[in-house]
């Protein structure tokens, strides 16, 4: 099964709609409770980075036999230096963004520690992608 | 303990999202940062902040929180108070400040042997 959503940048209320969609989805075929839960942290986190940084983005979902993939794909400022993007505590956000509680340096890690894989591709103004992979099992 | 028992010890407004008075309520969590409660709070806790905006709601439904606690007098914002009720997760509030009400549900917590 495949899924595609699209997400404008700047446009905080329409975040979350694709993780609360995609829970429901993962809810009606019966995956373990558990596993929906971190599924839907990683995906959130990453909606609310294209709606915190970047212009523009897709997301596609491929939910395949024993295992999801999440891909993310945005067009906006990019990451410098992922290293120090995945680090706890680190954020380029916004004060307004902080002031409603997002930017706190958090959303990468929550991403990683939700996934069993996680890659990370970016090109400084043009955009960012992630791919993330959680098995069922 | 449900999330109107709550409301009735301590005298909390139901702002929205009323469908969801008899959620079951098995803990609370403070934070008023939302990349934290997405990743620390569980299911079934009540969430105690000064966030008002829509996003919050989005979160409390993904995690399936049973309610929102807004401190200092603060109200849901329209957006945030409509989705409240769709979801059915009730967005409550209190004029006290959040160390009081959180001090106050911990101990309320303890004595019904929640925690």
């Amino acid at each position: 099964m495949e899924y595609d959503y699209e997400i404008q940048g700047g446009d905080f209320s329409s975040a979350g709609f694709a993780s609360s969609h995609l829970k429901k989805i993962l809810k009606q075929i019966g995956i373990e409770p558990k596993l929906i839960k971190r599924i839907v942290i990683a995906l959130y986190e990453a909606e609310v980075n294209i709606v915190a940084h970047a212009y523009e983005g897709r997301i596609h979902v491929e939910i395949e036999p024993g295992q999801i993939r999440l891909e993310i794909q945005d067009r906006g400022p990019g990451i410098e230096d992922i290293e120090q993007a995945m680090e706890d505590g680190y954020s380029t956000a916004s004060e307004e963004v902080r002031e409603m509680g997002f930017g706190a340096g958090m959303g990468l890690s929550n991403i990683k520690n939700n996934s069993d894989d996680l890659e990370i591709t970016s090109t400084v103004n043009e955009g960012t992608e992630l791919t993330i992979i959680k098995k069922f099992k | 303990m449900v999330v109107s028992d709550l409301i009735e010890k301590f005298g909390l407004t139901a702002y929205s999202g009323k469908d969801g008075l008899d959620r079951q309520v098995t803990g609370g969590y403070a934070s008023d940062l939302l990349s934290d409660v997405m990743g620390h709070a569980r299911e079934g806790q009540v969430w105690i902040t000064l966030q008002t905006h829509k996003n919050v709601m989005a979160i409390a439904s993904l995690k399936d929180l049973a309610a929102v606690i807004l401190v200092k007098g603060h109200g849901p914002d329209d957006d945030a108070a409509q989705q409240s009720n769709e979801e059915g997760v009730p967005v409550l509030g209190t004029t006290r400040e959040a160390f009081e009400m959180v001090g106050e549900l911990y101990e309320a917590f303890k004595e019904h042997e929640i925690l």
